[in-house]
């Protein structure tokens, strides 16, 4: 396989009035092609912040990339100059976002808003425009395409909107995909229509997706390859396989833990990572987890692991060999 | 649309009936009447014969139903003053005060919609303080002041501009509505301007405004049409908000540049008494804000395709 994006070292930072923060922290990943990667952990972890920071959209938002590389296709996208960064939206990669309610232009029927990349991008006149735009549609499983067109987004529901914006970005069959937990806002229904629909598309038109999610079961069924985050650090990466049958770093340990079983009793207590996500302003020494971990010991508290190879994936953990040695007593049945 | 037609139009009978009813009573309960407006060597049975023919001896509730009588069929009576009928005193009067009116808007919303723009886009710079610092100052000037500057530098130091009237030949018309327009507009553009900032600076945060530039959309597009056409809505309605304000603007503006328009009749009728007189400048100056926060409302139904359309 060859890989289409690579991010090296990616650091990023926002200006706040108490000072900057860096929402990601020296982040390396890649997506090979036709691979789907799943970002996970909780809110404030730094998952949203990489998908920005890869399509350069944090420029936008007060944020700034400090150090690091985003190699797409072997092309360093940190270095591009915004108007070569914008043809590159829209165009080789695409993003869908959380808000389907919100993502939308409200004064702008769905025809206009899907017609403007293709007019753009692919020089397409009006009327190509527009039917390639019913084509897209049509393949995201909206079936009335002409009369859609014509509305606005207040008239579609949650499901609809996110099909819309889906179709957005496949318009110019983008080599890649960031799905920001498309899901979220949906029904469980609808959910999995979306996700099936994803599944679907990725093998249509071969393209490589990253999906940001905080649902572990959503990251069971999509991704190839997982890459776990805390509060702006990878902890752990590697295959779904790997990573589900033996999560290494207590964080994943954790977030697997906290799936609820449809097995468990009624009686029993779910199971949750004590404590919450530190704020950026004030983040623990050492490793970042260890407030929160069941296995830190004194040098966690001071010295930051790095994410080193062990068992066959990457993780960053000092007890590593504790870690295991517990799991192997209590498995976790997911896949 | 017609149904929406027949609901504004018994709104706006309503309001007429009550904007009609409290400045009757207001102008008639003020002292003095049109009697003691008389000359001065008037005698007191003169005086008196006056009020008698008028028919100002009956009960103010007996008047306002014979004024309303007549006003429903059209007759606003003669001016008490002049003996000319209402009608025509203000039909003479009111193109005047329509074109000042209308190129006020049409210069505030222009500008105030550039400043605010530029306001928003260069948020807490030089550029955004002097604006806001500019607006600031705009509104709480007061505009007799303001026009009488105004008219001491470009009239009569410089000598530019005429000091009143309204000029003859389209040069003259121009040069002469300058300072009516730009002392008018103090009222008026620095709320299009606040408005236009605070709405283009919450705009420019929302979601879709990321998905126009994820989708690779040129910042010219993702701000002049993404973001401004959403920007705009709240300063369409803030428009209908600002025509009474500016109908009140024109009594001081014309008084001071002399412009016979409906606000320096007003001022005239209120002087003389001429109840008549201000009962009809009355009625036009609320039909003609109930007519343009109707035309307001349209272009509204336009722009936000979530309000239901009605025109």
């Amino acid at each position: 396989m060859k890989t289409l994006l690579e991010v090296k070292n990616l650091s990023v930072e926002f200006k706040t009035e108490d000072g900057s923060v860096r929402p990601l922290d020296q982040a390396s990943f890649q997506v090979e092609e036709g691979q789907t990667v799943c970002i996970v952990g909780e809110s404030g972890s730094g998952k949203s912040v990489t998908s920005l920071a890869i399509m350069r959209l944090l420029e936008f938002e007060n944020g700034k990339i400090t150090d690091g590389q985003i190699l797409f296709e072997g092309e360093d996208l940190a270095t591009k100059s915004a108007e070569e960064m914008r043809k590159i939206r829209g165009s080789e990669m695409s993003i869908i976002f959380q808000e389907p309610m919100t993502a939308l232009n409200p004064v702008f029927t769905i025809g206009q808003q899907l017609m403007e990349g293709l007019q753009l991008h692919q020089g397409f006149s009006k009327k190509e425009a527009w039917n390639r735009s019913c084509e897209l549609l049509n393949l995201v499983g909206i079936n009335d395409a002409q009369d859609r067109m014509k509305q606005y987004v207040h008239e579609l529901s949650g499901g609809m909107r996110q099909r819309v914006m889906i179709a957005i970005g496949l318009s110019s069959n983008p080599k890649l995909l960031i799905a920001d937990e498309p899901t979220t806002a949906l029904d469980v229904t609808i959910e999995a229509q979306i996700l099936n629909l994803l599944t679907e598309l990725k093998d249509k038109i071969n393209m490589s997706i990253i999906l940001i999610t905080h649902d572990m079961g959503v990251a069971a069924e999509m991704a190839d390859y997982i890459v776990v985050m805390y509060a702006g650090k990878i902890v752990e990466q590697g295959t779904v396989y790997q990573l589900f049958d033996e999560p290494t770093h207590p964080y994943t340990k954790g977030l697997l833990q906290s799936i609820p079983s449809a097995e468990a009793t009624t009686d029993e207590r779910l199971y949750s990572i004590r404590g919450t996500i530190p704020s950026l302003n004030n983040l623990p020494t050492g490793c970042r987890f260890h407030p929160r971990c069941d296995f830190a010991t004194d040098k966690c508290l001071t010295e930051v692991p790095p994410l080193v190879k062990e068992n066959d994936r990457l993780v960053a953990c000092w007890n590593i060999n504790d870690v295991l040695e517990k799991s192997r007593g209590e498995k976790v049945e997911i896949l | 649309m017609l149904q929406f037609l027949i609901k504004r139009f018994g709104q706006s009978v309503i309001l007429i009936l009550i904007v009609t009813l409290i400045t009757f009573f207001l102008i008639n309960l003020a002292p003095g009447g049109p009697a003691s407006m008389m000359r001065m060597d008037a005698t007191a049975e003169e005086r008196a014969a006056l009020s008698e023919r008028l028919g100002l001896n009956d009960p103010i509730p007996v008047r306002y139903g014979k004024w309303l009588g007549d006003a429903v069929q059209g007759d606003l009576g003669p001016s008490l003053s002049s003996g000319q009928p209402v009608m025509d005193r203000i039909v003479e009067r009111f193109p005047h005060t329509l074109k000042l009116a209308f190129w006020t808007i049409i210069f505030s919303v222009i500008i105030g919609v550039v400043l605010g723009i530029i306001s928003a886009r260069n948020r807490n710079t030089w550029r955004d303080h002097t604006i806001n610092f500019g607006s600031v100052i705009g509104l709480s000037i007061p505009s007799f002041w303001l026009a009488i500057m105004l008219i001491l530098l470009f009239s009569v130091q410089l000598q530019w501009l005429p000091s009143a009237g309204t000029g003859e030949g389209f040069v003259g018309q121009f040069k002469s509505m300058i300072m009516p327009v730009i002392i008018l507009s103090t009222a008026t553009l620095p709320t299009i301007v606040r408005f236009t900032r605070s709405s283009m600076l919450e705009v420019v945060s929302q979601n879709y405004v990321r998905t126009a530039r994820a989708k690779g959309m040129k910042e010219k597009t993702v701000i002049y049409s993404h973001a401004l056409r959403n920007a705009l809505i709240p300063v369409i309605s803030i428009i209908g908000v600002l025509i009474p304000r500016l109908l009140s603007g024109t009594v001081i503006v014309e008084s001071v540049f002399g412009w016979p328009g409906m606000g320096r009749l007003i001022v005239e009728a209120a002087q003389s008494r001429d109840y008549n007189l201000v009962m009809g400048v009355t009625v036009v100056a609320t039909v003609l804000v109930i007519f343009s926060n109707f035309i307001v409302d349209i272009i509204y139904s336009k722009v936000d395709p979530r309000v239901k359309n009605i025109g």
